[in-house]
C-alpha cells in the first residue's frame, strides 16, 4: 500500500512529462487535421458514395486503367534505378569531397530547387525537342543523322523526373555514407581486399540503408508525378495522375477520381512497408 | 640518436622487420625524422611515446597506409616500402578495433581468409581454432554490438592472426578498457604472441603497458627514437633526460658534476645541496641530470649510513594500495617522491612527519641533460 502510494504521484508526474510536447506540437497537429487529413477522408469517401464499390472495380478491371498504373509503377521503378545509378558516386564524392568542394557540390545539387519546376519542365523542352539544343548539337557533330526522339515519349519523362528527383537520392545516401568508419575501410584494405572487395562487401553493405531510404523516396514521390509527365509526355505517356487530372477536370467523375487516388495511395504504402521490411531484416546492425 | 640497436644495414639482413632511415614530414613538421629499427623473428617490441611522437605515422608507413618521404621498410628481407597494405600480409589491431558492423563474429575473422581465396572448409577449421585460442567459441554467430569491449577487442585479434601474418602492429589497442580488463587482456595478447610464435609491433603511449608487455621498448620523441632496450635498460638506465623522465616515476635534479679530494663524484645541484653519485663517463664540470627512482630512498635511523643523507617533511601522502607515496619536502623548494610498500610503512608517517632517508649511489643514475 505505502509503495503504491508512493508510485502514484511519479506515475502522474510521468503522464505530464508527455504533455508538454503535446501541447507544443498541438497547433501543427491541428492545422494538418483540419487542413489535410478531414478534405482527404472527405475525398476518400466519394470513391465509395451510395455505397458502391464500382469505381474500384473499373479501376483495378479496366484494361487502361490497369495498364496505366502499372505503368506509373515501371516509371517509377526507372526513375530510382536510374537516380540510384547516377547518386550514389554523386553522394560519394559529396561524403569524402574537402569542405570547399563538398560546397560546391551541393550548390549544384540544390541549385534545381531554387527554380521553379514548371520553368525547369519547359528548360527541358527547349533542350529536347525535335529541333532541341540537345539534337542540333548531336546533328552539327554527326553524331546522329536523325534527330532523336527526345520528347514527348518515356525518354522525356524519365529524364525531366530523374533530373527534379536526383536530390531526393543522393541526400539519404550522403548522410549514411558521412556516418561510416573510414577506418573500416582501411582495416578490411590491411586485410587483403582489393578496391573492389572492399566496396562490395563493406562499403555496399554498410550504405545500403541510405540506398534503400533514397529509392523508397523517390519511388513514392515519381509515382505521383502530375506536370513533369504531363508536359514532356505530351499526352503519349499516360501517368495515374494525369489519368486522375482528366476525370476531375474533364469528365467531372470526382467519384472515380478519387477511387484511383485511393489506389495509388495503397500502392504507395506497399511498396513504403516491403521496403521497411527488407531494412528491418536485412539491416540490423545500423 | 641514441639506440642501443647495431647499424639497421648490418641488421636489416637477418631481422624480421628492418625500417632504415624512415623520414616522413607533414608541410613543414617533420612527423618521422630518420628511424632505424631491427625487429626480430617472434620478438615483441613496444614503441612508446607521447602523443606527437610520430610513432602512429610511424605505424602507418608499416602497414602501408602512409608512405614515407625517404627510407626502406623491409619485412623478412623483401622491400615492402611501397607494396600496397593488402600486399603485405600484416594483420593489424586498431584503436577503436574497426570490426566491420554488418558482419558477425565469425565472419569478421574469415574476412582476410576469404580475401586470399582460401577453400571454404579450411575457413571454417580455421576460424573455429583461432576463436576458441581467444575464447570466442560461443559467440562465433554474434554481431559486433552484441559484444562487450574486451570480446571485441579478442575479436580484432582473431581477426588479424587467423592468416598467419607475417608481423602483426597493435596500434594501442587497449586504451578504451578499463584497468582490469586492460591487464587482463596485455597478458592475453602477449600469451596468444608467444603461442603463435608471432613478431609484433605495439604502439602506446602508457609506459607501463610497454614495461609489462615488451621484450624491448623504443622510446620515441619528435619523430625519433631516444632510446631502445629492455624494459629493465628502459627503466634503470634511461641514456637521456626524456627517457628517464617519460618512463615511470622519477626524481630528476639538474646539477653540476665535481669530484672531491679522494676523488668521488658528486654534483652540487641548484639548491646548493651536494650530492654524490655513480662514477661515470660524463665529464668533471659538465651538466647532468640526477635520477634517483622513488622505490630507492629508505628510512634511515640512528647509526645507519647511506652515500646520501637527506632530511625532510612529509608534505602529502598518497595512497595507492599496495604501496604509500609519500612527498617530502627537502630544503627550501626542492621536493622528493619516495615509494615504500604499504606493508613495511602503511599508516605509521603522516604529513608533517620529519623524516631521514637516505640512498646509496648504485641506486641512482646520471642521465644528459637537454
Amino acid at each position: 500500500m505505502a509503495t503504491a502510494q508512493t508510485l502514484e504521484p511519479r506515475r502522474s508526474a510521468r503522464r505530464s512529462e508527455h504533455a508538454g510536447p503535446l501541447a507544443f506540437a498541438s497547433l501543427p497537429l491541428a492545422f494538418l487535421l483540419l487542413l489535410f487529413l478531414v478534405p482527404v477522408a472527405r475525398l476518400m469517401l466519394l470513391s465509395v458514395e451510395g455505397g458502391t464499390l464500382a469505381h474500384y472495380e473499373r479501376a483495378l478491371t479496366d484494361g487502361l486503367y490497369v495498364r496505366v498504373l502499372l505503368g506509373t509503377l515501371e516509371i517509377g521503378l526507372y526513375v530510382s534505378l536510374i537516380c540510384l545509378v547516377l547518386g550514389y558516386p554523386v553522394a560519394h564524392f559529396l561524403a569524402t569531397a574537402s569542405r570547399r568542394e563538398a560546397t560546391v557540390g551541393f550548390v549544384f545539387l540544390l541549385l534545381p530547387f531554387w527554380t521553379s519546376l514548371l520553368v525547369r519542365t519547359y528548360a527541358w523542352m527547349v533542350l529536347l525537342g525535335r529541333n532541341g539544343v540537345v539534337n542540333r548539337f548531336l546533328l552539327e557533330t554527326g553524331v546522329v543523322r536523325e534527330p532523336l526522339p527526345l520528347l514527348y515519349n518515356t525518354t522525356g519523362v524519365l529524364i525531366g523526373m530523374v533530373h527534379v528527383l536526383l536530390p531526393f537520392m543522393v541526400f539519404p545516401i550522403y548522410s549514411i555514407m558521412r556516418r561510416v568508419d573510414r577506418g573500416l575501410l582501411l582495416a578490411a584494405e590491411g586485410l587483403g581486399a582489393t578496391p573492389w572487395k572492399i566496396f562490395l562487401r563493406i562499403y555496399l553493405p554498410l550504405t545500403l540503408p541510405g540506398v534503400l531510404a533514397g529509392m523508397t523516396l523517390v519511388f513514392i514521390l515519381s509515382i505521383g508525378f502530375y506536370i513533369t509527365p504531363a508536359l514532356l509526355g505530351g499526352g503519349r505517356v499516360l501517368m495515374i495522375a494525369v489519368l486522375i487530372e482528366k476525370q476531375v477536370r474533364e469528365f467531372l467523375d470526382w467519384g472515380f477520381a478519387s477511387a484511383l487516388s485511393v489506389v495509388l495511395l495503397a500502392a504507395a504504402l506497399l511498396i513504403y512497408a516491403a521496403f521497411r521490411r527488407l531494412l528491418r531484416s536485412d539491416l540490423q546492425w545500423s | 640518436m641514441l639506440t642501443n640497436s647495431p647499424p639497421a644495414s648490418a641488421a636489416g639482413a637477418d631481422a624480421h622487420l628492418a625500417l632504415s632511415g624512415i623520414v616522413r614530414r607533414f608541410g613543414d613538421v617533420t612527423a618521422v625524422a630518420g628511424i632505424d629499427l631491427a625487429v626480430q623473428r617472434g620478438e615483441l617490441v613496444t614503441i612508446l611515446g607521447p602523443s606527437g611522437s610520430g610513432k602512429t605515422t610511424l605505424l602507418k608507413i608499416i602497414a602501408g597506409f602512409e608512405l614515407p618521404d625517404a627510407g626502406v621498410v623491409r619485412l623478412q628481407g623483401e622491400d615492402i616500402t611501397f607494396a600496397t597494405p593488402a600486399k603485405r600480409g600484416i594483420g593489424m589491431v586498431f584503436q577503436n578495433y574497426a570490426l566491420f558492423p554488418h558482419l558477425t563474429v565469425e565472419r569478421n575473422v574469415a574476412f582476410p581468409l576469404e580475401m586470399r581465396s582460401v577453400p571454404r572448409a579450411q575457413i571454417r577449421e580455421r576460424v573455429t581454432a583461432v576463436l576458441h585460442l581467444v575464447g570466442l567459441g560461443d559467440l562465433a554467430a554474434r554481431l559486433p554490438r552484441e559484444l562487450s569491449g574486451g570480446q571485441q577487442q579478442r575479436v580484432a585479434l582473431a581477426r588479424s592472426v587467423v592468416f598467419d601474418p607475417g608481423l602483426l602492429l597493435l596500434d594501442e589497442p587497449f586504451g578504451a578498457l578499463d584497468r582490469k580488463l586492460r591487464e587482463q587482456m596485455q597478458l592475453e595478447v602477449k600469451r596468444l604472441q608467444r603461442r603463435l610464435g608471432l613478431t609484433a609491433l605495439f604502439v602506446t603511449h602508457d609506459q607501463e603497458e610497454a614495461l609489462v608487455l615488451s621484450d624491448r621498448i623504443a622510446v620515441m620523441s619528435e619523430g625519433r627514437i631516444e632510446q631502445l632496450g629492455t624494459p629493465e635498460e628502459i627503466y634503470a638506465h634511461p641514456v637521456n633526460w626524456f627517457v628517464a623522465d617519460f618512463v615511470g616515476e622519477s626524481n630528476l635534479f639538474r646539477g653540476r658534476l665535481a669530484a672531491d679530494d679522494a676523488g668521488r663524484p658528486f654534483a652540487l645541484i641548484a639548491s646548493g645541496t651536494r650530492v654524490n653519485v655513480p662514477v661515470s663517463s660524463f665529464a668533471m664540470g659538465s651538466e647532468v641530470g640526477v635520477l634517483v627512482r622513488p622505490e630507492r630512498p629508505r628510512l634511515i635511523g640512528d647509526g645507519q649510513h647511506a652515500d646520501n643523507v637527506v632530511r625532510g617533511r612529509i608534505v602529502e601522502v598518497i595512497y595507492v594500495g599496495e604501496s604509500v607515496k609519500y612527498r617530502l619536502r627537502v630544503g627550501a623548494a626542492s621536493d622528493l617522491l619516495v615509494r615504500w610498500p604499504f606493508r613495511e610503512r602503511g599508516g605509521t608517517l603522516k604529513a608533517g612527519d620529519d623524516v631521514t632517508v637516505g640512498w646509496n649511489v648504485s641506486d641512482m643514475h646520471l642521465v644528459a641533460v637537454p
